[in-house]
C-alpha cells in the first residue's frame, strides 16, 4: 500500500517535470519559429577551419616576396 | 590584395552572386566578380574572416544596391526609432527588420554572425520563413542607422515599413493556446491513468485507494476547469449578453456540469467523477482551435495606408537634400521624387516631367501627365525622371488617407464568427435543455437522485464536442489545401461565406487584365511585306532608341523587340546596342508626343500620329494604344498594344455563369467595353470611370438587393468595395507586394482555379453537415444511457474520445478525398 503511494507520487512528480519543461519551452519562444532551427543545426562550426587558411596565407606571401626580389 | 578589370569573351559567373558575367569582369583574389558591388561585399567578408559564407551554397550573394548613407538619415529621428524598435532602454535596444533578400542557408549564417561586422551588435537571429532578422545592439556603440547601412552594403537591405506592429498580439495568443493544450493534454493522460483502477475493477473494499485516486483526479481537473476552459466561458457569456447562443454556450454548460458533478461526487465519496472526460473534452477542443488557425508568415490581410507609403522621402532645403520620415512633412516643404517612387502627400509640381501612374489608386491604366503648377494627389507613382514638388497637405490629410479612413469605417460586422455553428448550436441547446428538463421532471416522480443523474447526464453527454470539432478540422484542412494552391484565406469563416455567394463582382485593371503583359503587333503600311515588315537591323535600331525612354509603352516595346530579335538572351541585345554601329545620337523625348534618335545615320521616330506621322493608318480601334513609327521621316507603320486578359478568364466565366451573376466595375475608361461584352454574358453589368467610393456604393447597393457579393480586386481603388462585400479577394502577381485589406489573397497564377475553389467551399460545408450527422449518432448512444440516469463515468470516458477521434478522422479524410477528386491535391 505504501509502495503504491510512493510509486504514484514519484511518477506524478516526473510527469510534472515534463510538463514544466514543455511550458518553459513555449515561454522561451521555441515555437515561434519552427523552421530556422532546422537549418541552423546544419551550419558548421568555424573553429576547425579558422586555423588552416591563415597558414596558407603566410606561405603564399613568403613565396611572392622571394620571387619578386 | 589588388584587383583589376578585364574584358572577357568567356562566359563565367560571379563568385558572389552567381550572375553571368558578360563583357567586363573584375578579378580579385583569384575570383571573378560581375561588378564592384559584389567585389566590395567579398572584401568585407574576407577581412572579417567570414568567407565561410560561400561554403554553404554556391554563389549565395545578393548584388547590393548603391548605398548613400544620407538615404537613411531619417533613422536618427527619435519618433521613427520609437516606432521601429521592439524595445529600448538606456544602453540596449532590439529591432526586428524584414529583409526580402534572405533566400538560403548562407544568408542565415552570415546574418547571425553580424556581430563580427559591427562590434555594437550583441546578437542577431533570423526567422527564415518570415524573412526577418531580430538584432540586439548596444546603443552607445552603434545605431539603428549604422545597422541598416551595414545590412544594405552587404546586399541585405531591409524593407522599412511601419506596419509590423500587429503581429506581436498574434504570437502572444498562440503562446497562451500552447500552454493550455500542454496542461490539458497532461491532465488528460494522467486522469485517464488514475481512472483505470476504477474502471478495471479495483476491489470495492479498498476505499482508501479509490479515494486517493479520485482526489488526485480532482486536483488535475482544477487547472483544466479554471485555466484551459477560460476562453469558452468568456465567449459564452459575451454571446449571451448580446442575446446570441453561440457554440460556446452548450460547451460551457457541459464543462460546468462535468466539473460540478465530479467535484460533488468525489468530495461526498458517492462516485468517481468524470474528470477524465472533462480533460479529454478540453484537449480535443483546444486542438481544434489550433488547427483552425493558419498563419501565413509573409502575408498581411490588414494592410492600411501606412504600409502602402514608403517610410521616408527626400526633401530639398536651400539646395541641400535630406531624407526625413514622411510623417514630418509639412505644408510648404519641397520634396524630390524619383522614378518608381510613390508620392506621399498631395503636392504641386514645381519642376520636372511628371507622368503619374494611378492604376493602383483609381484603376486607370495609363500614366497621367501633369503640367507645372498642377496638383498631384498622394498615392500615385512617378514614372519618369526626377520631379520636385511642394507639399500642400500633410500625409494624414491627403485625399488618399481620408479615403482610406472612410473605408475603415465600413467595418465588417461578421468578424470571425462561424454562422453555421451558431445556427446549429442555437437549436441544439434549446432541444437538449428541453429534453433534460422533461426527463428530469419524469424521474422526479420516482427518485430525486436518478432525476439529478439523468438531468446532468443528458447535458454532459449531449455536449456538442463533436460539433465543435467538425468545423475547425474540416475548414482548417480546406484552408491548408487552398493555401497550397496559392489561395490564401484569412479565416475559416470566410470559406463558409464563400459557399453562400451568388454574385461575383470583378475589378478590371490588374484583376482580370494582366498589368505586366501586353500583346504587341506591328502593323506595316506596306502590307505586302507585313510578316517581316521590319528587318533585324531596324528592330535593333528601334530597340536602341526605345531603351532610353522611361515611358511604360517604350518598355513594352523593348521587351517584345528583344524577344523577337534574340529570344534566348535579351542581355546580349543590351551589349549590341551599346556598341557601334547601334549607338544612339541626338536622343530626345517630348512628353506627350514621342521619342526620336539617330542610329547608324537613320532617324527613328516613335510616338503619336502627329509626331511620327500616321500615314495611311486605318481607323483607330478604341481598345488599343498605338505607337507610330517612322524611319528617316517615312511613316512605316505602328505598333498596336492591347491589354492582355488573364489566362483562363474565359474558362472561369464559362464555368461560373450558370450559378453566379457577374458585374465588372472599372476605374478606367470605356475603351475595353466591346471586348468585355464579348467575354461576359449579356446580363453582366459593366460600369466604367468609377471612383473608389462609387465602387463601394455599388457593392452596397447590390447587398441591399439581397445579393451575396464576392468582390475581386487588386488595388487601393477596390479597398472600399472589398470591405463592403460579403467576401473580398485581393488578386496579386506578387504576394510579397502590398495588397489592400481583404478576406483572402489569390495569386494571379491561380486565378483560373477560382471556380474550383468556390465549388470546393460548397463541398466542405457538405462534409461538415455529414459529420454533424455522425456526431448526432454518438449523442444518441450516450443519451440512451443518460436518459435512464445510468450514465457512468466509464461510458462517458469511452464515448467522448471515441466520437472526437472519429469526427477528426472522418472530416480530414473526406476533405482530402474530395480535394483529390477536384484536382486540388
Amino acid at each position: 500500500m505504501s509502495v503504491l503511494a510512493l510509486i504514484i507520487s514519484c511518477s506524478f512528480v516526473v510527469a510534472v517535470g515534463f510538463l514544466a519543461a514543455f511550458l518553459w519551452a513555449v515561454k522561451s519562444g521555441q515555437y515561434e519559429d519552427k523552421y530556422t532551427p532546422s537549418v541552423r543545426i546544419l551550419l558548421d562550426e568555424e573553429e576547425q577551419t579558422k586555423l588552416q587558411p591563415q597558414s596558407d596565407e603566410i606561405s603564399t606571401s613568403k613565396h611572392l616576396t622571394i620571387t619578386k626580389s | 590584395m589588388e584587383s583589376f578589370r578585364q574584358l572577357t569573351t568567356e562566359v563565367s559567373t560571379c563568385y558572389h552572386c552567381g550572375e553571368t558575367i558578360r563583357g567586363e569582369q573584375i578579378v580579385h583574389d583569384g575570383k571573378l566578380f560581375c561588378c564592384s558591388g559584389c567585389k566590395v561585399v567579398y572584401e568585407i567578408l574576407e577581412q572579417n574572416n567570414l568567407c565561410q559564407y560561400y561554403s554553404f551554397e554556391k554563389s549565395p550573394g545578393v548584388q547590393p544596391n548603391v548605398v548613400e548613407s544620407s538615404r537613411f538619415d531619417f533613422l536618427l529621428d527619435e519618433n521613427v526609432q520609437k516606432q521601429l524598435l521592439n524595445f529600448s532602454d538606456g544602453t540596449f535596444a532590439s529591432v526586428t527588420l524584414t529583409v526580402p533578400s534572405i533566400h538560403c542557408s548562407s544568408c542565415i549564417w552570415l546574418l547571425e554572425h553580424l556581430y563580427r561586422l559591427d562590434a555594437g551588435i550583441t546578437s542577431s537571429q533570423v526567422d527564415f520563413l518570415k524573412k526577418q532578422i531580430t538584432i540586439a545592439f548596444n546603443k552607445t556603440k552603434t545605431s539603428l542607422k549604422n545597422i541598416v547601412i551595414l545590412l544594405a552594403s552587404i546586399g541585405y537591405e531591409p524593407e522599412l515599413r511601419f506596419d509590423t506592429i500587429g503581429k506581436k498580439e498574434e504570437s502572444a495568443a498562440t503562446r497562451s493556446l500552447y500552454y493550455k493544450i500542454g496542461i490539458a493534454g497532461f491532465c488528460f493522460g494522467n486522469s485517464m491513468l488514475f481512472s483505470f483502477p476504477e474502471y478495471l475493477g479495483v476491489d470495492p473494499t479498498e476505499t482508501t485507494l479509490r479515494e486517493i485516486f479520485s482526489y488526485l483526479n480532482l486536483l488535475l481537473g482544477i487547472p483544466v476547469f479554471f485555466y484551459c476552459s477560460y476562453d469558452y466561458f468568456t465567449s459564452a457569456i459575451k454571446g449571451l449578453r448580446k442575446g446570441i447562443i453561440n457554440i460556446d454556450v452548450p460547451i460551457a454548460i457541459g464543462i460546468v456540469l462535468l466539473f460540478g458533478r465530479s467535484a460533488y461526487e468525489i468530495l461526498t465519496h458517492t462516485g468517481a467523477g468524470f474528470i477524465d472526460s472533462l480533460c479529454g473534452l478540453l484537449f480535443f477542443l483546444l486542438l481544434g482551435r489550433v488547427f483552425q488557425s493558419k498563419t501565413y508568415d509573409r502575408l498581411n490581410f490588414e494592410r492600411n495606408y501606412k504600409s502602402y507609403f514608403p517610410i521616408s522621402v527626400t526633401t530639398k532645403k536651400n539646395g541641400i537634400e535630406t531624407t526625413i520620415p514622411i510623417s514630418s512633412l509639412k505644408r510648404g516643404d519641397r520634396i524630390v521624387i524619383r522614378n518608381n517612387e510613390i508620392i506621399p502627400a498631395d503636392a504641386i509640381l514645381l519642376r520636372g516631367n511628371a507622368a503619374i501612374d494611378y492604376s493602383f489608386v483609381t484603376g486607370e491604366s495609363t500614366p497621367i501627365e501633369k503640367v507645372l503648377g498642377e496638383m498631384i494627389y498622394a498615392g500615385g507613382k512617378q514614372v519618369g525622371g526626377i520631379i520636385e514638388l511642394e507639399v500642400m497637405k500633410e500625409v494624414s490629410q491627403s485625399y488618399l488617407t481620408q479615403l482610406w479612413n472612410k473605408f475603415d469605417a465600413v467595418k465588417k460586422e461578421q468578424g470571425e464568427l462561424s454562422e453555421l455553428s451558431n445556427t446549429v448550436s442555437k437549436y441544439f441547446t434549446y432541444a437538449v435543455l428541453a429534453l433534460a428538463t422533461a426527463v428530469g421532471a419524469y424521474w422526479l416522480q420516482y427518485d430525486v437522485k436518478t432525476a439529478i443523474n439523468a438531468f446532468t447526464g443528458i447535458l454532459i453527454v449531449a455536449c456538442p464536442c463533436a460539433l465543435a470539432i467538425a468545423i475547425p478540422f474540416t475548414l482548417g484542412t480546406t484552408l491548408r489545401i487552398f493555401g497550397r494552391k496559392h489561395f490564401y484565406v484569412k479565416h475559416t469563416s470566410v470559406i463558409e461565406s464563400l459557399a453562400k455567394i451568388n454574385t461575383i463582382v470583378f475589378d478590371k485593371t490588374g484583376t482580370i487584365t494582366h498589368l505586366q503583359k501586353s500583346s504587341v503587333e506591328f502593323v506595316a503600311y506596306n502590307s505586302a511585306r507585313d510578316n517581316d515588315a521590319l528587318t533585324a537591323d531596324e528592330k535593333i535600331a528601334i530597340y536602341a532608341v526605345a531603351k532610353n525612354s522611361i515611358h511604360p509603352l517604350s518598355k513594352v516595346l523593348c521587351d517584345v523587340l528583344s524577344e523577337s530579335v534574340s529570344p534566348d538572351a535579351s542581355s546580349s541585345l543590351n551589349e549590341i546596342v551599346g556598341r557601334e554601329p547601334y549607338t544612339v545620337e541626338q536622343f530626345t523625348e517630348t512628353v506627350g508626343k514621342g521619342i526620336s534618335g539617330v542610329v547608324n545615320g537613320h532617324l527613328i521616330k516613335l510616338g503619336s500620329g502627329e509626331f511620327a506621322g500616321s500615314g495611311n493608318a486605318n481607323h483607330h480601334e478604341v481598345n488599343e494604344s498605338r505607337v507610330y513609327l517612322s524611319i528617316d521621316n517615312i511613316p512605316r507603320g505602328y505598333f498596336s498594344i492591347t491589354n492582355v486578359y488573364r489566362d483562363g478568364l474565359e474558362t472561369v466565366i464559362h464555368r461560373l455563369r450558370d450559378k453566379y451573376e457577374f458585374a465588372v466595375l472599372s476605374g478606367d475608361n470605356e475603351s475595353e467595353k466591346v471586348r468585355l461584352q464579348k467575354l461576359f454574358p449579356r446580363s453582366t453589368e459593366l460600369r466604367f470611370n468609377l471612383t473608389p467610393v462609387d465602387k463601394l456604393d455599388i457593392v452596397r447597393y447590390f447587398r441591399t438587393l439581397g445579393k451575396r457579393v464576392l468582390m475581386i480586386g487588386d488595388g487601393l481603388n477596390d479597398a472600399g468595395a472589398l470591405m463592403q462585400s460579403n467576401v473580398g479577394i485581393a488578386v496579386t502577381d506578387n504576394v510579397a507586394q502590398f495588397t489592400p485589406s481583404s478576406d483572402a489573397i489569390l495569386a494571379g497564377d491561380s486565378f483560373s482555379l477560382l471556380p474550383t475553389f468556390l465549388r470546393f467551399s460548397n463541398i466542405s460545408i457538405g462534409i461538415v453537415i455529414t459529420s454533424f450527422v455522425f456526431a448526432f449518432l454518438y449523442n444518441l448512444v450516450g443519451l440512451y444511457f443518460a436518459v435512464q440516469g445510468a450514465l457512468s463515468p466509464i461510458v462517458a470516458a469511452i464515448l467522448m474520445p471515441a466520437s472526437s477521434i472519429t469526427i477528426v478522422v472522418l472530416t480530414t479524410g473526406l476533405t482530402h478525398l474530395f480535394a483529390k477528386r477536384e484536382g486540388l491535391l
